[in-house]
């Protein structure tokens, strides 16, 4: 599902939207990077894009909101503060201190690793997992694993990009679990 | 300044401090980490930080928030939101995408950078630099430097958790910002009581006559080091 849907939502989609800027070449040759500093130089479309999550998920009993590092971050504890719900962070290897759970997962070329605290979730608690963009979905997956191994239930998974031609929602489909975004990125085909 | 001096923020402030927790021989043996993420964990703490911090930026006009990659970018924003400031990320090198400013600063061993897009900050802004602790101020210094040198005012800076024994409140009074925590660590007391011996073998390594308190010094300066650890 993708917001927009509804009324008083689309006109904050749209100045979401017009405030995220595409950097080319970035960070190779023939990428189109969808970069959402932009978005957070504007305070009323940052404030929107929280708030659009928010009244989503406020009434769905989450007490774990999982952001990705490291631009999960900028968006996952605001929704957490607004949701009474705990943050956790996902991290790349040897940045949380104390004893963590790893779950290593394969890029295109090569492989990488997320982290998470031991007991930073317990079984039966009902996560969300907040990034700022999906493209294949494979982060959002080691992401999940590690929520559900640690026994939480993954019940969505929301993103403010979402690239439709990598597939990361039929990804997430596969795992059983949805994905919510705000704003669909289609790239324009590059010559390269 | 440090917060709890209102007697209204006491209560707020040992219920922070609670939620904190130490992890010792992190990075390295004889460190210890001063960890925020329980404090994430505890969602009415966690609230009450961004409470004190917006309680106190909110009338002062502050345009941008940057916070310091990665923890800063988990208290920068809910206090931007808050107030209805910008924030800008400010990263290690290599991670914002297009045109950035650099700004390199010294680590004991070698140097480190921290980047901002050009753009983000316009001449006439003002801004606070928000990160979860300070140690030596290195990162911070590195940090309003980048601002500065865009035209933006700095206000002043920002952190939940201060190491007073490494100096960095005075490191930023050197260059003539104030400092606002709500939390003061007493992380080097106990580690250096753990380290004499240590003490002792750096005497004996070093094989030359040193006082004692220039082998503190190494070690403190050592310790300092892996503390800049974003």
């Amino acid at each position: 599902m993708s917001a927009g849907e509804k009324d008083g939502s689309v006109d904050r989609i749209n100045g979401i939207k017009s405030t995220l800027r595409v950097v080319p070449d970035f960070p190779k040759p023939g990428i189109l990077f969808l970069d959402i500093t932009t978005l957070l130089l504007d305070p009323k479309a940052f404030k929107d894009t929280i708030d659009l999550f928010v009244e989503r998920y406020k009434q769905r009993d989450i007490s774990v909101v999982a952001g990705i590092e490291a631009r999960g971050f900028m968006f996952g504890p605001a929704i957490a503060l607004a949701i009474g719900a705990k943050f956790v962070p996902l991290r790349k290897p040897k940045k949380l201190p104390g004893e963590v759970i790893s779950e290593k997962y394969v890029l295109e070329y090569g492989t990488d690793c997320l982290e998470m605290h031991l007991g930073a979730v317990e079984p039966g608690e009902r996560a969300l997992v907040v990034d700022d963009l999906v493209a294949t979905g494979g982060t959002l997956c080691a992401a999940m694993n590690l929520l559900e191994r640690a026994g939480a239930v993954v019940v969505e998974c929301a993103c403010v990009i979402e690239v439709p031609e990598l597939k990361g929602r039929e990804r997430l489909r596969l795992h059983g679990k949805p994905l919510y975004v705000l704003i669909e990125s289609r790239f324009e085909p590059t010559s390269c | 300044m440090s917060a709890g001096e209102n007697g209204d923020s006491a209560g707020r402030i040992n219920g922070i401090k609670s939620a904190l927790r130490v992890i010792p021989n992190f990075p390295k043996p004889g460190i210890m980490f001063q960890d925020i993420t329980t404090l994430l964990l505890d969602p009415k703490a966690f609230k009450d930080t961004i409470d004190l911090f917006v309680e106190r930026y909110k009338h002062e006009i502050i345009s941008v928030i940057a916070g310091i990659e990665a923890r800063g970018f988990i208290f920068g924003p809910p206090i931007a939101l808050a107030i209805g400031a910008k924030f800008v990320p400010l990263r290690k090198p290599k991670k914002l995408p297009g045109e950035v400013i650099s700004e390199k600063y010294i680590l004991e061993y070698g140097s480190d950078c921290l980047e901002m897009h050009v753009g983000a900050v316009e001449s006439g802004d003002r801004a606070l630099i928000v990160d979860d602790l300070i140690a030596t101020g290195g990162t911070l210094c590195a940090a309003m430097n980048l601002l500065e040198r865009a035209g933006a005012e700095v206000v002043e800076c920002a952190c939940v958790i201060e190491v007073p024994e490494l100096k960095g409140r005075e490191r930023l009074r050197s260059h003539g910002k104030p400092l606002y925590v709500l939390v003061e660590s007493q992380f080097l007391k106990g580690t250096l009581m753990a380290t004499e011996s240590q003490e002792e073998e750096e005497k004996m390594l070093m094989g030359k006559s040193i006082s004692r308190v220039e082998v503190k010094n190494r070690l403190r300066q050592s310790f300092a080091s892996f503390i800049d650890l974003n």
